[in-house]
């Protein structure tokens, strides 16, 4: 079963002549353990996708299944659990509240969710430990590099027991070292099971991507092959 | 690369002898490089004649028993070369710009999608040295460095894309600022290019 699936999915805003299809009959399906990524220029509608796939916005028509649950038959509060609880987001701007230490801003979904204070605490804890962070705990995020604040926000999105990550250009401003250690993190949180979308315009981040579709005025338009081994580039003679 | 430089570079560690020098040689250039091994010998002997590496004695023993080493000379020449940019001045004839170029003179041609095929194919490209480097797990520097210069350069050529791909939408809704008026000079680059 996927575990984020999308059918004929579109997204209209505005009416009459101010009309404007963000998406058209998107149809998308990301099994566990692999990595997505949506490529396409700003304005194609890859940002829309993802908040439509985080159940953030509702879509005009068309289906959206998050581990086979139908978004559109659940109740507003089963929607908010499921956001809490099986959905990580990653942002540009990393999202993180500025009065919580590193600990704290990855223990707040599971603490929000009702697990207890210290049970949060550890476990958000262990999420930084298996980031390399765990020096980092109880810095402020003003007291932390953009890298490490991005790596925060990754290990809040993956805590607790998250299936499907959500990232949107999550190497946003971050130099080219940074962005590398973002996209191994998302790439093991992969081979760890979870599902992953991540949108971007960068032809770099997207080649972690296990597959990549093109998404252009609202529609895939394309997508890369399955994956070839490295022996068909070192093997061959240059 | 040139065997000459690779070699004042692995005697610039110390002196060794000819045959280390071929196992080194092959083992540092590998996979990512490959040059040619029958040069090595070959180009000790002018390296010595040259005066920029020397050797312990004078007998005619084969040079994969003697032992070189590098001379002040040999230094100067290894600096030298290290510091002067290789020329990339003139634009090279690029095979895909040309295509993408003919693409608008052709009728009933999707430029966009065009341009969308040869996206598509960069980026699996881009996959796979992505899979080696993730593979390698950052152990090998040499191999890090080389495929991240491979990344950046198909990189380079994505962009490109996205941007042509922009620029010809633009175009085709401005029609005052039309491409016809390009294309003569498009036309000689695309005629003169083969």
């Amino acid at each position: 079963m996927s575990m984020l699936e999308l059918r004929r999915v579109s997204k209209l805003y505005g009416h009459g002549a101010a009309e404007v299809h963000a998406l058209r009959e998107v149809s998308l399906a990301v099994d566990p353990g692999t990595m997505v990524a949506v490529m396409g220029p700003s304005g194609s509608g890859k940002s829309t996708l993802l908040t439509i796939a985080g159940s953030l916005e509702e879509p005009t028509s068309g289906q959206v299944l998050v581990a086979g649950q139908d978004l559109a038959t659940m109740s507003r509060n089963d929607k908010a659990r499921l956001r809490r609880q099986a959905v990580g987001y990653v942002f540009q701007d990393f999202n993180l509240l500025p009065g919580l230490t590193a600990a704290e801003n990855v223990a707040l979904p599971l603490e929000l969710d009702g697990v207890g204070a210290r049970r949060a605490r550890d476990a958000g804890l262990r999420a930084l430990d298996a980031l390399g962070l765990s020096d980092r705990a109880s810095n402020y995020p003003d007291q932390l590099s953009g890298g490490e604040r991005q790596r925060v926000a990754i290990a809040r999105a993956v805590v607790g027991d998250r299936h499907l990550l959500l990232a949107d250009e999550p190497s946003g401003a971050l130099d080219s070292d940074n962005s590398e250690a973002v996209m191994r993190m998302i790439h093991a949180a992969c081979t760890q099971g979870v599902a992953a979308v991540v949108v971007t315009h960068d032809a770099q981040l997207a080649s972690w991507a296990d597959r990549v579709v093109f998404i252009r005025d609202g529609r895939i338009v394309d997508q890369t092959a399955p994956a070839l081994g490295p022996e068909s580039l070192l093997g061959q003679d240059r | 690369m040139s065997v000459r430089h690779a070699l004042l570079a692995l005697l610039s560690e110390g002196p060794k002898y000819g045959l280390r020098l071929r196992e080194e040689f092959e083992a540092g250039t590998g996979e990512v490089w490959p040059l040619n091994i029958g040069q090595v010998y070959t180009t000790l002997q002018r390296l010595e004649r040259d005066g920029l590496i020397e050797s312990d004695d004078d007998d005619e023993r084969d040079s994969p028993q003697k032992r070189f080493r590098i001379t002040a000379d040999g230094e100067d020449e290894l600096a030298a070369w290290l510091r002067t940019p290789p020329d990339m001045s003139s634009p090279p004839r690029d095979e895909l710009v040309i295509k993408v170029l003919v693409a608008l003179l052709v009728p009933g041609t999707d430029v966009h999608e065009v341009i969308q095929a040869h996206r598509r194919y960069l980026v699996e490209l881009m996959q796979q040295w992505t899979r080696i480097k993730d593979a390698d797990a950052g152990r090998d520097l040499a191999l890090g460095l080389a495929v991240d210069a491979e990344l950046f350069r198909l990189d380079a050529v994505v962009r490109w894309l996205d941007a042509a791909d922009g620029r010809i939408k633009r175009a085709a809704v401005e029609p005052q600022k039309t491409i016809r008026e390009d294309l003569p000079r498009l036309r000689v680059r695309a005629g003169t290019a083969r």
